[in-house]
């Protein structure tokens, strides 16, 4: 059913637009002494929520262990191709020698990324987080390149809920493989 | 003349206009600021000088209050690129910020803006040129403004500045008339059987010496005011400019230096408007309605200029807070409430005030 909506005609006061003009400006006085909004962007910082998606970093293990295992999945699931990986050998004789891989190096192009997320989400290991980093800069296309150093320097170390390496050599030691 | 009075009257004027100037900017300053603040935001705070920047307390109060920004808002307009489409007629596209400026400046010369009462009780009006015809010089004059809103939008040869002008010469049209108008009962008023105020602003101001013609004439000051907003092409009356519809109406073409002159030409207009307000409706340097200002020497002079520009400051703030506070009339709202509404206000006004006077005058 149509609605229809009846208008008041206008007053002869409110034709002179008076009133209002002045409940107008009344209104914006009143915003003229109100406290301001405005962040002082590089001294005051916005406050980040939990689940942002910020720069992709790399993680450390509370151990100080990289947690990457260079698998690669992240570099096949990222729409945009922003990742590559060198995919390297962890020499024998060492603390985390079972673990086997660990990238060689690690770049990320922010240029490319779109940050989707979708490589923090298909990682087996946890070793890949979008974190709260929102500004990147820089003057050549170059420094957009995120090698693995960078990626480390800002990804940290996470907490770690499994430690599953470790429990995996406490197996091994134990006998039981897996 | 001798060529000493000659070059004090050469550096009165040049003190005169320089003051202007700098109001102008601040005034730029103040819009900005203010449109900040109506909007929760803080406006410009960060420009600062090297010295003075840095005294303590008073360097960062300045630079949070943006006093400096200014200055640099007029370089960037000094050293940007100035562009000049291949389209546009040169002459007159290079003439029309300057002709949007000078009547402005020009019209100061009449607009009296304190007084010096000397020892012997004589009171000189501190005031450039106090011509009898004071008010249709201003009238005359500020109206040349348009020249150059008209002839950017013509010279600019494009389809938006065109509009901006048409539209900035149909709306002068239409105000100018209800402004003089309403200035007509004023006259009268002052020119009371006896005296010899003609068309003087001096005059204007010192017959205020009891109340301020506002109070006796709300209806013509305020015919007056939205004639004068009108005029300024200040919102909600900013048609020739209107951004939303006409990209930047009659300066779209122009960049650097030049659309500077048009923007410092707005604010020039503005300031000015508000000082031949205050002189005709707040009683000038008269500090309260019914306390005529009685100091004498150089001391009354100063508070006589400080009393007149605090006025004008404060019309200033007011025509910006209007600003950030009205939308913009349509072009056909503008035009009925020029020719449908303020004319026969301001002839009623006019007829009114002409029958309460010659009552007034009869009756002793
Ligand atoms: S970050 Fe994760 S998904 Fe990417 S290579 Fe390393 S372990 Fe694999
Ligand atoms: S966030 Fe998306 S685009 Fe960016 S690196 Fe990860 S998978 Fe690629």
């Amino acid at each position: 059913m149509a609605l229809v909506i009846q208008r008041k005609p206008l007053s002869w006061l409110e034709k002179t637009y008076l009133p209002q003009i002045l409940g107008g400006l009344k209104i914006t006085l009143k915003h003229l002494f109100a406290p301001k909004v405005t962040l002082q962007y590089p001294e005051e910082r916005p406050v980040i929520p939990e689940n942002y998606r910020g720069v992709p970093t790399l993680v450390k293990d509370p151990n100080g262990r990289e947690k990457c295992v260079s698998c690669q999945l992240c570099e096949f699931v990222c729409p945009p191709k922003a990742i590559r990986i060198w995919p390297g050998e962890i020499p024998e004789n060492t603390e985390t020698s079972h673990v086997e891989k660990a990238p060689d190096d690690f770049e990320i192009d922010m240029l490319r990324c779109i940050y989707c997320g979708l490589c923090q989400e298909v990682c087996p290991e946890e070793a890949i987080f979008l974190q709260d980093t929102f500004s990147v800069t820089g003057y050549t296309r170059d420094e957009f390149k995120f090698r693995k150093e960078k990626l480390y320097e800002l990804g940290g170390t996470l907490p770690d809920r499994h430690y599953k390496w470790d429990k995996k050599k406490e197996a091994a030691r134990r006998g039981n493989a897996h | 003349m001798d060529f000493i009075t000659f070059l004090i009257t050469v550096a009165k004027a040049l003190a005169v206009v320089a003051v202007l100037m700098s109001f102008c900017a601040y005034a730029v300053l103040a819009e900005r600021k203010v449109s900040a603040w109506i909007q929760g935001r803080v406006g410009p705070n960060r420009t600062t000088l090297p010295v003075i920047g840095s005294i303590p307390v008073i360097g960062p109060i300045l630079t949070r209050l943006g006093m400096f920004q200014p200055m640099a808002d007029g370089l960037k307009f000094l050293f940007k690129e100035d562009v000049t489409p291949a389209h546009v007629n040169r002459v007159f596209y290079v003439l029309a910020p300057v002709l949007a400026l000078v009547p402005a400046l020009v019209t100061v010369t009449v607009v009296p803006f304190g007084q010096y009462v000397s020892a012997a009780g004589e009171v000189v009006p501190l005031v450039l040129a106090d011509l009898d015809i004071g008010i249709l010089f201003v009238l005359a004059v500020s109206s040349l403004g348009v020249y150059g809103i008209i002839l950017a939008g013509w010279a600019s040869n494009s389809k938006y500045p065109f509009l901006g002008g048409i539209r900035g010469s149909a709306q002068m049209i239409s105000y100018e008339l209800a402004m003089g108008l309403s200035l007509l009962p004023v006259f009268m008023w002052v020119n009371a059987p006896g005296s010899d105020a003609a068309l003087n602003l001096t005059a204007v101001v010192q017959g205020q010496q009891g109340w301020w013609l506002i109070l006796w004439q709300p209806l013509s000051a305020f015919i007056f005011l939205v004639a004068l907003f009108a005029e300024t092409n200040r919102l909600p009356f900013d048609m020739p400019e209107a951004e939303t519809e006409l990209v930047g109406g009659f300066h779209t073409e122009y960049s650097s230096f030049k659309f500077g002159l048009f923007f410092v030409a707005e604010y020039a207009h503005i300031v000015i408007g508000s000082a031949v307000f205050t002189v005709l409706f707040l009683g000038g340097w008269h500090p309260f309605p019914g306390v005529p200002l009685q100091m004498e020497g150089l001391l009354g002079a100063i508070v006589s200029i400080g009393i007149f520009t605090s006025k004008v400051a404060a019309l200033v703030f007011f025509f910006i807070w209007v600003r950030w506070t009205l939308p913009r009339f349509r072009y056909d709202q503008v035009m009925t409430l020029g020719w449908k509404v303020l004319l026969p206000l301001a002839i009623a006004n006019l007829v009114f005030y002409a029958l309460v006077i010659a009552a007034y005058d009869t009756l002793n």
